[in-house]
């Protein structure tokens, strides 16, 4: 890993609306990051946040970023010139090889690291079963973007069936996997999606690779914060993106997560 | 192969190498982690009281050089940290070092003694945290009288443990310190703390980078002033010390053991060399004690002609 861990500022170049509250910010840069890897993207004066890679292309950085609390609400007042800085990318990455047929899952913003996937992998030949799930038609991202690659079939669920199948994403996967043979399957999204999505792979006998977010705060394996129990290893590192196999070895996979000092937050409070 | 267990406090150590608090220590998994990796024994993050948050983010950026930090010391407090002691104690692996921490005087006393009631092997008081109570908000570490008294606080309620105190490298003359925690009854030190604070800016928003703007400096530059540091603790007090402070190789460990350390701490090596640096320094040091027919690294402690 790189010995020098401080940002690199660079001003905004363009940002796009995806939905109401996800947006893309560019920038005119290329770290050589690769899918499923992340950032840590400094808002001076705000914050530092982990964010993965939504494309980088060798001329451009795509961060694809959803407000949900203080730093990403500030960040969607963002305009374009406003400097932020950049470190990494940091942890592990989607691995896809030559000619193989890939589904990918994606909830929410867990789509645009997937399109970033979906992207390299139609270069190099694979087949893509892109399947995106959200609240209504209005909450999907990266349509317009995923129609245009070569190679990918888009399959849509909705919780209220405005558009595609009425209902989870998972169930659209298993369809899928019926009807085509799958050699990977990997998902970025909610954990409880993401373990449904490893359940069904593993009956189906398909290699799953989930995308773990924890809290973060180095991004470079010295703080701490993002371990998981019991195993004691760090998401940042040896992560984000594991073998589900792995992943169903935590205790905390699909249950809960640590917060900024360490207190365990559960993902469906008891 | 080289004897590396050493004996400091009463306690055995597999080999001299020890997390230093603040580093992974998050959770009792990431502990016993670290001893699979090699540590001989493990620091834990400072315990607070209460719930004690950190501060905002970017709080840890590197160069070759140094590491600086301004994580604030964020910890979910006494109660989680009974819980994961409990849980590290299911099949202990090495030693464990709880490292404790207050803002104020009484508090020490309080959790010092319901950590010592745990199954922990030695309390370690970091000190350099900022006195509330003191006009001037100095840490307890940089006031001859308050790191006394709060080592006889300690000392007092610690009836089951040995007690060493965390000196800062932020004053004018450590062994002054060091003298008035040993007068207090201290029955070693960790040395040292990180140094500073420092401050960098980045150049295109002209800003500081570290959202607490300051923060303490550790890693490989600061490893000659720790050298200092425990060598003149050590010929002043003859009190056991974990050197702590830029150890990166085994040769930087076996220096401050010559220099009077017994434990060696180590924290922003694990950016530098890996979670697994425990064990590279470990071999690095064996393999040196080989060369040099030195049979047990216990013979190299305050060995150096200063
Ligand atoms: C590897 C990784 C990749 C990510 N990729 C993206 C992405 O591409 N797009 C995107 O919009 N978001 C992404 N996130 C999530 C993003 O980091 C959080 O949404 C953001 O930090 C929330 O901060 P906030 O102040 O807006 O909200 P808060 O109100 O502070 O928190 C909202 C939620 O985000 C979590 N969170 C807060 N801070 C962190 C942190 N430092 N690390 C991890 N989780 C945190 C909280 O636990 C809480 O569940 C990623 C997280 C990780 C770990
Ligand atoms: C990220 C980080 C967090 C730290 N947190 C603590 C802490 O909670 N308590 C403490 O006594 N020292 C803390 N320290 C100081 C270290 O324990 C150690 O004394 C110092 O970093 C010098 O050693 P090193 O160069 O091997 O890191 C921290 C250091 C770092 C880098
Ligand atoms: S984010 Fe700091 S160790 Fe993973």
């Amino acid at each position: 890993m790189n010995k020098e861990q401080l940002p690199i500022v660079v001003p905004i170049a363009k940002i796009e609306d995806e939905n109401e509250i996800v947006k893309n910010f560019y920038f005119d840069i290329s770290i050589g990051a690769k899918p499923g890897q992340f950032v840590m993207l400094w808002m001076p004066g705000v914050d530092e946040k982990p964010i993965s890679v939504a494309l980088d292309d060798g001329k451009q950085l795509v961060l694809t970023i959803c407000s949900r609390g203080k730093a990403t609400q500030e960040m969607a007042k963002m305009k374009v010139g406003d400097k932020l800085g950049i470190r990494g990318p940091f942890g592990t990455h989607f691995l896809t090889n030559e000619g193989e047929t890939l589904a990918l899952v994606g909830g929410g913003y867990g789509a645009a690291p997937l399109y970033f996937v979906a992207y390299e992998a139609a270069k190099q030949g694979c087949k893509i079963e892109f399947i995106e799930g959200a609240r209504s038609e209005k909450h999907l991202v990266y349509m317009e973007k995923l129609k245009a690659l070569e190679n990918t079939n888009i399959h849509i669920s909705t919780d209220d069936g405005s558009v595609g199948h009425k209902g989870y994403n998972t169930e659209v996967l298993k369809k899928v996997l019926e009807d085509t043979k799958v050699d990977k399957i990997m998902t970025c999204g909610p954990e409880i999606m993401m373990q449904k999505v490893g359940e069904i792979g593993e009956e189906a006998g398909v290699n799953t690779f989930v995308s773990i977010e924890r809290y973060m705060k180095c991004g470079f394996g010295v703080c701490g914060q993002c371990v998981v129990d019991p195993l004691g290893i760090r998401t940042c590192v040896s992560g984000p993106v594991m073998n589900y196999k792995v992943a169903k070895m935590f205790d905390d996979f699909g249950q809960y997560h640590r917060d900024s000092v360490g207190k365990k937050e559960y993902f469906n409070p008891k | 192969m080289a004897n590396l267990q050493v004996k400091y406090l009463g306690t055995e150590f597999e080999n001299p190498t020890v997390l230093a608090s603040g580093v992974l220590g998050v959770t009792a998994a990431t502990w016993k982690s670290v001893v699979n990796s090699g540590a001989g024994g493990i620091t834990t993050k400072s315990i607070w009281l209460n719930e004690h948050q950190g501060h905002p983010n970017p709080t840890i950026i590197t160069t070759e050089n140094w590491m600086m930090n301004a994580v604030g010391l964020p910890d979910a407090g006494l109660e989680k940290a009974k819980e994961e002691i409990a849980l590290y104690s299911e099949n202990k692996p090495a030693p464990l070092i709880a490292s404790i921490v207050a803002g104020k005087k009484d508090e020490f006393a309080v959790i010092a003694e319901e950590v010592d009631k745990l199954d922990v092997d030695i309390l370690e008081v970091n000190i350099s945290c900022p006195n509330v109570e003191d006009e001037l908000g100095l840490p307890f570490a940089c006031v001859a009288l308050d790191a006394k008294s709060v080592t006889e606080d300690v000392k007092k309620v610690a009836k089951n443990k040995p007690v060493i105190i965390k000196l800062s490298p932020n004053v004018t003359n450590v062994v002054e310190i060091a003298n008035a925690c040993a007068e207090g009854g201290a029955d070693g030190f960790c040395l040292i703390n990180t140094l500073g604070p420092g401050l960098a800016i980045n150049l295109e928003t002209r800003m500081p980078i570290l959202a607490n703007k300051v923060g303490g400096i550790s890693g490989p530059a600061i490893k000659p002033l720790a050298v200092k540091i425990v060598s003149d603790v050590y010929q002043a007090t003859k009190l056991p010390i974990i050197g702590t402070g830029g150890i990166t190789t085994g040769a930087d460990a076996l220096e401050i053991m010559m220099a009077g350390a017994t434990l060696v701490g180590i924290g922003t090596a694990v950016f530098y060399r890996g979670a697994d640096v425990f064990r590279k320094v470990s071999k690095e040091m064996s393999d040196w004690c080989d060369k040099e027919g030195v049979k047990s690294v216990e013979e190299l402690i305050g060995t150096a002609k200063v």
